[in-house]
């Protein structure tokens, strides 16, 4: 700097040679950093464009294979082995209604009896407890099939004894699910904080009162929602049913207490199976419509979830 | 049993509604040099604790504790962190009962009473013990509901008188008799603990345990809980703690101070009543030195 300048002018250099830095230190960046994180994002777009693309071609591919046999018969029709174009889902749609009927009625309290023991009477130092933790668990994970063959052996046959009825189908299904509706009642009252449990008891109010009148209500958005969805799987399963006698034929409307049943995957795995091409267009037709009632169930949770959900 | 000891205490003292500290004061509970420093006669003691120490999966977290909590008037704990007020005061209703590696030796008597012995229902004890936690706690229900929770559990008649009553004690009424339905979550933190204080009121306890009611608010609705609280204590016996010594000092008619001390390896720490006393006393002329320091500001 010539030290002939005058003091000021000095300075506004100075300043102006600071600022010029600092701008171009901000500016400047490793180049090779950049490109990496543009890359991790595009492979994050691309498994989530993966993951869409799956659900999306099964519903196109069903929408337009079963587009030609949309109709009101598909509800209101019995199946047909010779006239595709007749075949409907009637019986089956009477099955699964009476199978998520009986679900609700077995999951819901046998499921919340549960939860509520697990989360607010059993010592969880104590190792049965510790070991029934895991084991709820891991019955969550057990292959459909399996508790078919439960159902098979224990329910239909075996101690039981009921016979090839909806309510046994009804039985094996709850069977398949209640893990899934104990783990999400367990979360529902594991949310509740510790803080209205103390202030609860801190009143003179007994364990008993407190479950019943503060943990049980502030926990039901959830214990509602992990229903659903438990129910939302339940509906969709052949395998267990397949063994449990849902006959894949069945042109009557099914009693919940006697005789034969059929339920939708049931149906739908039926119509797949047959040689003529028109009946996998009504397979696929069933495809679509059971997944627009699976969708609206799920709508319905998370509606349910979002609505109630309690911000503590 | 016990309700015919608490029946007693509350007859002695006045009626059930209204009372005031008249000149029949019932001096039948006082125990002979449970209190440290000098022995107060007069006004009887609601809690006697001679030798309480609690500790927790077997370590001691305080030690030795004997004091006499008087009727009627507002006894403050205060001292620095970790030196067990909160352990003690929750002994006082058996609220350390949910904690299960808990454990109470020495003796804690409620009107004579021993609060921890064998026929001792905790449920019974918390109906006249009652407790206000540090972070406002309101059930998620309406304003009615949360005030008349205590009442419709515990069988009380009158529900609605009571829930007003409660609320005007609280001085909360005038804020919310419009909108009694709506959920206590809308209330800001200064209105959920004085809706607290009201549904721990509308049980009609004898006695009031406030945990740090007030740090976790704002200035303003702290000097309006203080002002409650020496409303209050026309009718109930209060106990508070409070990591405020200046709110120690402007409410409590008595006041305890513990500290922490340390064993010889410092491996472990446990809370040890230093002085007990009149908190004129407490704060003007204190007996211990460590008690000194401590009000003076020169440790923590």
């Amino acid at each position: 700097m010539s030290p002939r300048l005058p003091g000021s002018e000095r300075t506004r250099l100075a300043t102006a040679g600071a600022q010029a830095a600092v701008a171009e230190s901000l500016r400047a960046q490793p180049r090779g950093d950049k490109a990496r994180g543009t890359l991790f994002f595009a492979v994050l777009l691309l498994a989530v464009g993966i993951a869409l693309l799956g659900l999306a071609a099964v519903i196109i591919q069903s929408a337009i294979k079963g587009a030609p046999s949309f109709g009101t018969h598909l509800i209101t029709d019995g199946p047909s082995t010779i006239f595709p174009e007749k075949a409907g889902f009637r019986p089956a749609i009477i099955g699964t209604l009476y199978l998520i009927g009986g679900v609700i009625l077995f999951v819901v309290p046998i499921g919340v009896g549960a939860a509520v023991y697990l989360e607010e009477y059993a010592n969880s130092e104590r190792w049965w407890n510790r070991v029934i933790d895991l084991n709820i668990q891991n019955l969550a994970a057990v292959p459909s099939i399996i508790y078919g063959i439960l159902g098979l052996a224990f329910i239909v046959r075996g101690p039981l004894d009921l016979g090839f009825i909806a309510l046994a189908g009804a039985l094996t299904l709850s069977l398949l699910v209640l893990p899934t509706v104990i783990i999400a009642a367990r979360e529902a009252i594991r949310a509740v904080p510790p803080s209205i449990r103390e202030g609860s008891l801190a009143l003179g109010a007994t364990r008993w009162q407190t479950i019943s009148r503060q943990i049980l209500p502030a926990s039901i958005p959830g214990i509602a929602t992990g229903v659903i969805l438990a129910l939302s799987r339940a509906i969709g399963e052949a395998a267990p049913l397949l063994l449990v006698g849902a006959a894949t034929f069945v042109t009557f409307d099914p009693q919940p207490l006697s005789g034969g049943y059929s339920a939708m995957p049931v149906q739908i795995f039926n119509y797949a199976l047959r040689p003529q091409d028109e009946f996998k267009v009504v397979a696929a037709a069933g495809v679509i419509l059971i997944l627009i009632v699976l969708l609206a169930m799920n709508s319905f949770a998370i509606w349910l979830r979002n609505r109630y959900e309690q911000r503590w | 049993m016990l309700e015919k000891v608490a029946d007693q205490a509350r007859r002695t003292a006045g009626a059930a509604t209204g009372r005031t500290v008249g000149p029949e004061i019932d001096v039948s509970g006082v125990a002979e040099g449970v209190t440290h420093g000098h022995a107060i006669k007069g006004a009887g003691t609601v809690f006697d604790l001679d030798g309480l120490t609690v500790s927790y999966a077997g370590k001691p977290a305080v030690k030795d504790v004997s004091m006499g909590i008087h009727e009627k008037e507002i006894t403050a704990l205060i001292g620095p962190s970790g030196c067990g007020k909160s352990t003690l005061i929750r002994c006082l209703n058996r609220m350390n009962d949910l904690i299960p590696s808990a454990s109470v030796e020495g003796r804690c008597l409620y009107h004579g009473h021993n609060l921890y012995g064998p026929d001792v229902d905790p449920v019974e004890v918390r109906k006249r013990i009652g407790m206000v936690f540090q972070k406002p706690n309101p059930f998620p229900k309406s304003i009615f509901d949360n005030v008349a929770f205590g009442p419709r559990v515990l069988g009380l008649p009158d529900v609605k008188e009571r829930v007003e009553r409660a609320l005007r004690s609280a001085a909360l009424w005038d804020e919310v008799k419009d909108r009694l339905d709506e959920n206590a979550y809308g209330m800001s933190g200064g209105q959920q603990q004085r809706l607290c204080i009201a549904r721990c009121i509308a049980v009609d306890p004898d006695v009031i345990l406030m945990d740090e009611p007030c740090s976790a608010l704002d200035p303003i609705s702290t000097g309006r809980i203080e002002d409650l609280m020496l409303e209050l204590k026309q009718q109930y016996s209060i106990v508070i703690v409070t990591h405020n010594m200046q709110q120690a000092a402007r409410v409590s008619n008595r006041t305890a101070f513990l500290i922490v001390e340390l064993d010889a390896e410092e491996e472990s720490r446990w809370g040890q009543l230093v002085e007990y006393d009149e908190t004129d006393k407490i704060f003007t002329n204190p007996s211990d030195s460590r008690t000194e320091d401590y009000v003076t500001g020169k440790v923590g």
